[in-house]
């Protein structure tokens, strides 16, 4: 039991590693606000693409987005980091993670997008253009808000998925959350820096969990 | 009432949900292969004193005796042999939606009385030939009508071989054109010498096939008594205006 | 025409295929003991929260949140390099399979209790008004029925958890990713992470396309 608290909850070592893990979460959030936010945009312009009734357009986003579905986040990662320098083409960590990341969650949230926008009863747009709304007013005043409110759950998850995604950035060396919990644990030559790192994340991501499993059940009742 | 055997007897059942008295000293017998109609407003405790024949909500106090043994006092791990013994049909059909037709009336046949699969598929077309749907044993429950789901429903309890069947307002979820299909099975069924405990709205079919009709209201029996003599020449009020009421609905 | 030769050259790829090929089936056995383990004993522990033990049910609330919360990093680095200070030593391939088996099991729990919580009181109620047990009731009525609904998220998670076998390069499993960087750091040539890349999609591109079809064929039938 000793052992076991001294190698995962050493007191004094997580105080003194935590300066250091803080400015990570610095990172880990400046890095979140911008891949959530570029996500989303991309996955909506994505779900619009996929159905669109002009057909090289409906068929390239499907392509893409099965493609980067297929591919494990890390491995865009280092493909980006590391095998488009060999193109001439150099990015800093923190370029390169969200190149890859936005490459990966686009193709994510356009699916959810997707299957919100088509849950929508087709009489709703109908009855929209019917009173003489344009497309683009359709779609954002009547189709689009009905949509993400019925996939909200969907959103939500997919958003803790990316801020747990954002772990990965480490493997480049960019300073973020895990990185430098990882950097202390080998300072230290002691796992409660890791530990510390987990309980920074399940402050932040475990609320969100617990919402979306409300959520869920509440769906699952009506 | 014949001199027959009793098969279901309740005596003194009451049923509180917190606060609220839902049944308060009711007394009820059921005479073997006796069909019993219960009529009342809603909210007026019907449903629940008929669940409590099975035990799916649990008596307050008070004893029910189904062929002569006290079903109240049977501890709860036992309660699933009990259950055999009394078949039940809702409202809402229930059936398995996953599962074929024949596997439906099948499932509790195999699993909770221990039936070999060919015997119990053979009592289970035998059932659903009985209810006129033998040929609807591979269909999956969504592809029936409702009247066609609630025989099967009833299949389902048969199969089991049941000393007492409750009907939960059997025919309230089905469009009017297929309730005719349900009564006519229940019909047959007393001509078999099936007893039954029936809440129900369908106070045509009362006046045709039940042996008693027994009127609750507020959690109490008021009345009880063949069918003529309950419509015909109610005693109390409030039977009296529930009657004047549901008539008035039918007029309309 | 150099872009190819960065890309995808021949030469490299003749050299590493017998490698990446070994390292495929690698990943193969990895995620098909996860998806195994993960989906068994995720409805089991669904199974074993419909018995309603308070004290049980708490844990395994906690459990499933906790592994959903946290990204899976930060918990194979915990094991990998945490548990040797207590003397006990797993190997990369041990802790990718723990992990990830855990956090399949932790989701898989959520979608089947979601599923069996949707199952309606009459389910049970004639289940149980035809004589069958509790157990009975669950296992041959609610589970199938939270099974079915369980399906369409079930493949998507069973996919997003497998892709992070990825993981592994980070603690030296000599799955697809880590034996195509390091064939990437032998060879001075970004062909190694086409190739990863190629494999992935070799391996999950039919399994994105399979996941639609399971989607369509389970969304509407209850």
């Amino acid at each position: 039991m000793e052992a076991f608290l001294d190698t995962f909850f050493n007191i004094d070592i997580m105080l003194q590693a935590l300066p250091l893990l803080l400015k990570g979460a610095v990172v880990t959030l400046k890095l979140c606000a911008v891949v959530i936010v570029l996500g989303l945009c991309g996955g909506l312009m994505l779900a619009l693409g996929a159905l669109s009734p002009r057909r090289w357009l409906r068929w390239s986003s499907i392509v893409y987005i099965d493609l980067f579905r297929a591919v494990p986040p890390l491995v865009l990662l280092v493909f980006v980091y590391s095998g488009l320098p060999f193109a001439g083409i150099r990015l800093s960590p923190f370029v390169a993670v969200v190149i890859a990341f936005f490459l990966n969650n686009s193709a994510y949230f356009a699916e959810v997008f997707r299957a919100g926008i088509t849950s929508v009863p087709k009489g709703q747009s109908e009855a929209a253009r019917a009173t003489g709304l344009s497309p683009v007013q359709c779609m954002g005043y009547i189709v689009l808000p009905q949509a993400v409110r019925n996939v909200l759950p969907d959103l939500l998850s997919n958003t803790v998925e990316v801020v747990k995604l954002t772990s990965l950035a480490s493997v480049v060396s960019l300073s973020e959350l895990l990185y430098s919990a990882n950097m202390a644990r080998s300072v230290t030559y002691n796992s409660s820096p890791l530990v510390m790192a987990a309980i920074l994340y399940l402050a932040v991501l475990w609320p969100l969990v617990r919402v979306i499993s409300r959520y869920q059940r509440g769906l699952a009742v009506n | 009432m014949t001199a027959s055997r009793t098969m279901l007897e309740i005596h003194a059942l009451e049923k509180r949900f917190d606060q609220t008295e839902v049944l308060k000293n009711i007394d009820l017998k059921v005479g073997e292969g006796e069909l019993v109609f219960v009529i009342g407003p809603s909210g007026s405790g019907k449903s629940t004193m008929l669940r409590c024949c099975n035990r799916l909500e649990e008596p307050t106090s008070g004893a029910i005796m189904i062929d002569r043994e006290r079903i109240t006092d049977i501890p709860r791990r036992d309660l699933d042999r009990m259950r055999l013994k009394v078949g039940m049909v809702f409202q809402g059909f229930h059936l398995y939606p996953h599962m074929s037709v024949l596997k439906n009336v099948m499932l509790a046949q195999v699993k909770a009385l221990g039936r070999s699969k060919p015997e119990a598929q053979a009592r289970a077309l035998d059932m659903l030939d009985q209810v006129g749907l033998k040929h609807k044993a591979d269909a999956k429950p969504a592809e029936l009508s409702g009247g066609q789901q609630q025989r099967v429903a009833i299949a389902r309890a048969l199969a089991l071989d049941p000393k007492v069947m409750l009907f939960d307002e059997p025919t309230s979820a089905l469009d009017p054109e297929l309730v005719g299909s349900v009564l006519k099975v229940m019909k047959e069924l007393r001509e078999k010498g099936m007893t039954m405990l029936v809440v129900s709205h369908e106070m045509a079919f009362a006046r045709e096939a039940a042996d008693r009709v027994v009127f609750m209201d507020g959690g109490y029996v008021i009345e009880q008594g063949p069918p003529d003599e309950l419509f015909g020449n109610p005693k109390s009020d409030r039977l009296k205006a529930f009657l004047s009421r549901v008539s008035g609905n039918e007029a309309a | 025409m150099r872009f190819f030769e960065t890309f995808f050259n021949l030469s490299v790829i003749e050299k590493y295929l017998p490698d990446l090929i070994a390292a495929m089936g690698v990943t193969l056995y990895l995620a098909v003991a996860t998806i195994l383990t993960g989906v068994l004993c995720g409805a089991a522990l669904a199974c074993l929260r419909a018995a309603g033990n308070r004290y049980v049910n708490f844990i395994i609330i906690m459990f499933a949140d906790m592994m959903r919360a946290l990204p899976p990093l930060v918990l194979i680095l915990i094991l990998f390099f945490g548990m040797p200070s207590l003397g006990i030593n797993l190997s990369g391939e041990m802790v990718i399979y723990l992990v990830l088996s855990c956090v399949l099991m932790a989701f898989a729990e959520e979608i089947f209790w979601g599923g069996l919580t949707s199952v309606t009181a009459g389910q049970w109620e004639a289940g149980r008004a035809t004589g069958l047990s509790k157990a009975q009731t669950l296992f041959y009525i609610a589970f199938p029925q939270a099974f079915r609904m369980g399906i369409p998220p079930l493949v998507n998670r069973v996919l997003a958890t497998t892709k992070l076998t990825a993981l592994g390069s980070v603690i030296g499993v000599k799955e697809i990713l880590s034996v195509s960087s390091s064939a990437q750091s032998f060879s001075g040539s970004a062909t190694p992470l086409t190739m990863a890349a190629l494999a992935y999609m070799i391996i999950f591109i039919p399994a994105v396309i399979a996941s639609h079809q399971i989607e369509r064929r389970f969304r509407y039938t209850r």
